[in-house]
């Protein structure tokens, strides 16, 4: 066992040590040393070798075995061996250890002890690791001190008294009185503990801080102790860059705050003295910064005056030029808090904080985009547009998601119009596109759907945006989707509002295969654009073979998505050919948002599904019927009837409890569900098998007039299916089991120049009876 | 204040004092991740930052990171001050403060800190008390090392 050396000595050893593994050599032998020495007795060495063990526990070493050395070295009587035992008490004992309980007797010696030394020791130790039940042991001595000793001791025992309030809230009631009586001190250092346990003792209990405000109140003596301070002659014990004595004046501030909050007394008592605070402390320094940033949050949350408010707001304003980066981002944070309360102040600084987007500092860019979106409004929605775009493209990453969705909800609430709305949204897509959140791209696609007379536009500038990028997912999803749904338009070529450009089938089937094909696009996309490669097979006329060897393909594709889909698909082409104009009418309509608990029978891969529900490969199979034309081409989409609309449609259809139960029926009825002005309804179920329902619906005309555009669109309430409730993806197996049946139809159509829509509800099926299983 | 850490460039813990309790596991996570988040910000960035749920306001000074958590309440700018009033404190008593005397004399490090918060708050705002008072507290070990008081 080597002679145990003297701390520095140890220390010097200890960062000699060229590799991790002599240093732990080094340390062994030194804590096998310290715990022989710990085991012998007094040896008048103690204290270095708690000391040295203390250092090894900083450097992260295990060092619990030092604990009763502490709770003896307290109780020793040589003050150089307390000094040492209290330190190691707040390193290594904390309220969690049982050895801490031990050290509350030697600590309430040592708080009457003769010499204050030892008695700040204890106050020291109490106030950093004192455990609640030492804080209620020994607070009425807490308190005794508070009254009737010394400053050196009354300004530690207030802020002890502070932990033991924190720890024990209902001990506040002890300490209060003599809260009180400590603002009356001259002593700074009293003061700024007073001041501070009066916050603690107002912030817990309501009740306190009624007494202090109650007049007379405090808020006339703090007033009076900060006029000393900022008006006073020049102290040098206290002054720092000119302001005297900072620490008590922001101390005092925020008491006043909490003082002032909700009450007009109070606040009115403290006008005064905040404006002159405010005019008066020299900026220049951080430290007059600081007291001025305090008083700034106290006039903001008091009940101020407003002209007291807009001199805040204008040092705020102040801040946010100030070359110092920290006062900036001190300002933005302030500023964020009021954009709600004192929208207009903070408005007339758009500019200074549109500036600091620019600025080098992440900290400060987040202020600043934070802010930047709160600030946006209807009318100054497109000069901040176009710097949040700006912003968007150059931001850390870390930001972009925040700005991309704060950049979305802005539009959508101020957009000035349709075009510039979804403007704003594909440069969204095309600068961040992989940092946008998922429901952004169902919300993108009822947008344009809403904006018809955008639809040209839009797939143009989609169809171009997919040619130059097709690595951003989002944008990808969205283009493929409406160059699925409008990929007529985009083959017409003429559009108002872009040039014109000369799209062949070729070339849209060209870009979605490469969609398909590369490897960049996720599962979601590519189920995106095989959707869409389907969905033009009802639109073009030349190339259906091609679209037929695409899907066929994916038939055998690993993804078992993507498969699924294909071969639903191949499924239409081969057995279905005449439906596929089915897939017109149910393509405006999505599930948006997997918060929206709505049937997906209408979304795309449903198709199949409702393919069943609709007519099967039996006899009584007819197709709506267009009347008044023959060619496929007539279901158009008109886009009144939108997604949006479609779960309105579905508003009123609750979803039964879910009892598993199938439906059980015998022949096959027809029932006629609507008539109006001509137009006819008549609804027959089949059961086809055990999970299947086939209801065919069958539409007729009867009035004179050609019937044209007629739509149809059927939904059905979602089934509740154990551990799965988000939405169109997981769908398919949502048609096995059926639970009490409603249906709602939405038909439009027009006749005669005018067009009609109607909605009919079905909740009972003709031959339809649930039975439990 | 919930606690201050002084960390070196290469993340060597100088002095951590703690005014909440905490395991031991937890503060050595602590510990761990706002060094290496401090150490990860660039020279002329800003010295707030946000870190869970707590402030964190830090400067260095030489070769040293004085690093400090305050809650919600708490004055950025007025903590920036504190740092400050602690590194004059031992540059006073050390004279001319470097690293090293930090790590030679750590709990004289500390007595200083303890002379100047008491319970996470400032205690004293006279340097010159703060001083006197450590000065008076050597001086009362020095005599002990003789007396047996």
């Amino acid at each position: 066992m080597s002679p145990s050396v003297p701390l520095q000595e140890m220390i010097r050893a200890i960062r000699s040590a060229r590799t991790q593994c002599e240093e732990r050599g080094v340390i062994q032998r030194e804590c096998a040393a310290i715990r022989a020495q710990f085991r012998q007795s007094d040896n008048g060495g103690r204290s270095h070798n708690l000391a040295k063990l203390l250092y090894v526990h900083m450097l992260g070493y295990p060092a619990h075995f030092g604990q009763m050395e502490c709770v003896r070295m307290i109780a020793s009587p040589r003050y150089s061996e307390k000094r040492v035992g209290y330190l190691g008490a707040m390193m290594l004992l904390d309220e969690k250890q049982d050895a801490s309980l031990l050290i509350t007797n030697s600590i309430k010696n040592d708080l009457s002890h003769s010499n204050q030394y030892v008695q700040s020791l204890a106050l020291c130790t109490l106030a950093c690791m004192g455990s609640a039940e030492m804080c209620r042991d020994l607070a009425p001595e807490i308190d005794r001190l508070l009254r009737a000793s010394n400053s050196y001791i009354k300004k530690k025992a207030a802020l002890c008294a502070v932990h033991i309030v924190r720890k024990v809230h209902d001990l506040g009631e002890l300490f209060t009185p003599a809260a009180r009586s400590l603002l009356a001190e001259k002593n700074h250092g009293v003061l700024h503990g007073a001041v501070v346990l009066i916050t603690e003792l107002c912030e817990r209990n309501q009740e306190t801080l009624e007494r202090f405000r109650k007049v007379p109140g405090t808020v006339p003596d703090l007033v009076q102790i900060m006029k000393g301070l900022v008006i006073s002659g020049y102290s040098p014990e206290h002054d720092v860059a000119g302001i005297s004595d900072p620490f008590l004046q922001v101390r005092i501030l925020r008491l006043l705050r909490i003082l002032g909050r909700n009450n007009e007394g109070a606040s009115d008592a403290m006008n005064d003295l905040l404006a002159q605070v405010a005019t008066n402390t020299d900026s220049t320094k951080t430290v007059g910064n600081a007291v001025l940033y305090e008083t700034v949050l106290t006039v903001l949350h008091i009940k101020s005056e407003s002209g007291l408010r807009v001199l805040a707001v204008n040092i705020l304003g102040r801040f946010l030029l100030n070359n110092d980066r920290n006062i900036r981002y001190i300002a933005m944070i302030s500023l964020q808090k009021i954009v709600g309360t004192d929208h207009n102040a903070v408005q007339r600084h758009r500019g200074t904080i549109v500036d600091c987007l620019k600025d080098q500092d992440a900290s400060v860019k987040r202020r600043a985009l934070d802010l930047s979106l709160a600030l946006v409004s209807a009318s100054n929605v497109r000069s901040m547009m176009k710097e949040l775009l700006l912003f968007l493209s150059s931001c850390p990453p870390e930001l972009r998601a925040q700005a991309a969705s704060g950049i979305f909800n802005a539009a959508e609430r101020y957009a000035p119009s349709q075009r510039w709305h979804i403007d704003t949204i594909l440069h969204v897509l095309t600068t961040a596109g992989g940092d946008v959140r998922d429901e952004t791209v169902p919300n993108l696609i009822q947008l344009i759907t809403n904006a018809s007379e955008l639809h040209c536009y839009t797939v143009h500038k989609l169809y171009r945006a997919l040619l130059t990028d097709i690595s951003q997912q989002s944008l990808v999803q969205v283009a493929c989707w409406c160059i699925g749904e409008y990929g007529d338009l985009l083959l017409r070529g003429e559009c108002q509002e872009t040039e014109p450009v000369q799209v062949t089938e070729d070339d849209v089937l060209d870009a979605l295969e490469t969609v398909l094909q590369s490897h960049m696009s996720s599962p979601a996309t590519r189920g995106f654009a095989l959707t869409a490669t389907m969905k033009l097979s009802t639109r073009i006329t030349d190339n259906v073979d091609r679209i037929r060897s695409i899907v066929s393909i994916y038939g055998s594709c690993i993804d078992v998505e993507l498969q699924q889909r294909a071969v639903e698909y191949n499924a239409l082409f081969r057995k279905y050919d005449h439906m596929r104009f089915v897939l017109k009418m149910q393509s405006s309509v999505f599930c948006s948002g997997s918060n929206r608990q709505v049937s997906p029978l209408v979304f795309l891969p449903q198709v199949c599904d409702l393919l069943d529900l609709l007519g099967g490969s039996e006899v009584t199979l007819q197709p709506i019927p267009a009347v008044g034309g023959t060619a496929p081409g007539l279901f158009t989409n008109t886009s009144s009837t939108t997604g949006g609309d479609l779960l309105d449609l579905l508003g009123g259809l609750e979803p039964a409890p879910p009892e598993l139960s199938y439906l059980i029926f015998s022949a096959a009825p027809t029932v006629q569900v609507y008539e109006k002005a001509g137009v006819a309804l008549t609804l027959s179920c089949e059961k086809q098998s055990d999970s299947g329902l086939t209801v065919t619906l069958t539409a007729s005309n009867s009035t004179d007039s050609d019937i044209s555009s007629f739509t149809l669109q059927a939904a059905v309430p979602k089934v509740q299916i154990l551990a799965n409730s988000s939405c169109f993806t997981q769908s398919k197996s949502f048609f096995r089991l059926q639970v009490n049946l409603k249906m709602r139809i939405r038909i439009s159509y027009s006749s005669q120049g005018s067009a009609f829509q109607d909605t009919v509800q079905i909740d009972s099926f003709p031959g339809l009876s649930a039975a439990g299983h | 204040m919930q606690f201050m850490l002084l960390f070196s460039r290469q993340g060597k813990l100088r002095l951590q004092k703690w005014y909440v309790p905490l395991s031991d596991k937890e503060k050595k996570k602590i510990t761990r991740e706002l060094v290496q988040t401090v150490l990860a910000r660039k020279p002329k960035m800003c010295s707030f930052l946000e870190w869970r749920d707590l402030k964190i306001v830090y400067k260095r000074y030489a070769s040293l990171y004085f690093c400090c958590a305050i809650e919600d309440q708490d004055n950025e700018l007025i903590t920036l001050e504190i740092i400050h009033r602690y590194v004059e404190l031992l540059d006073k008593y050390f004279g001319s403060v470097c690293e090293l005397d930090i790590i030679f004399n750590f709990e004289k490090a500390y007595f200083i800190l303890d002379e100047f918060l008491l319970g996470g708050e400032a205690q004293e705002t006279s340097k010159k008390n703060v001083l006197k008072a450590i000065e008076q507290a050597d001086l009362l070990q020095e005599l002990n090392a003789f007396n047996v008081n």
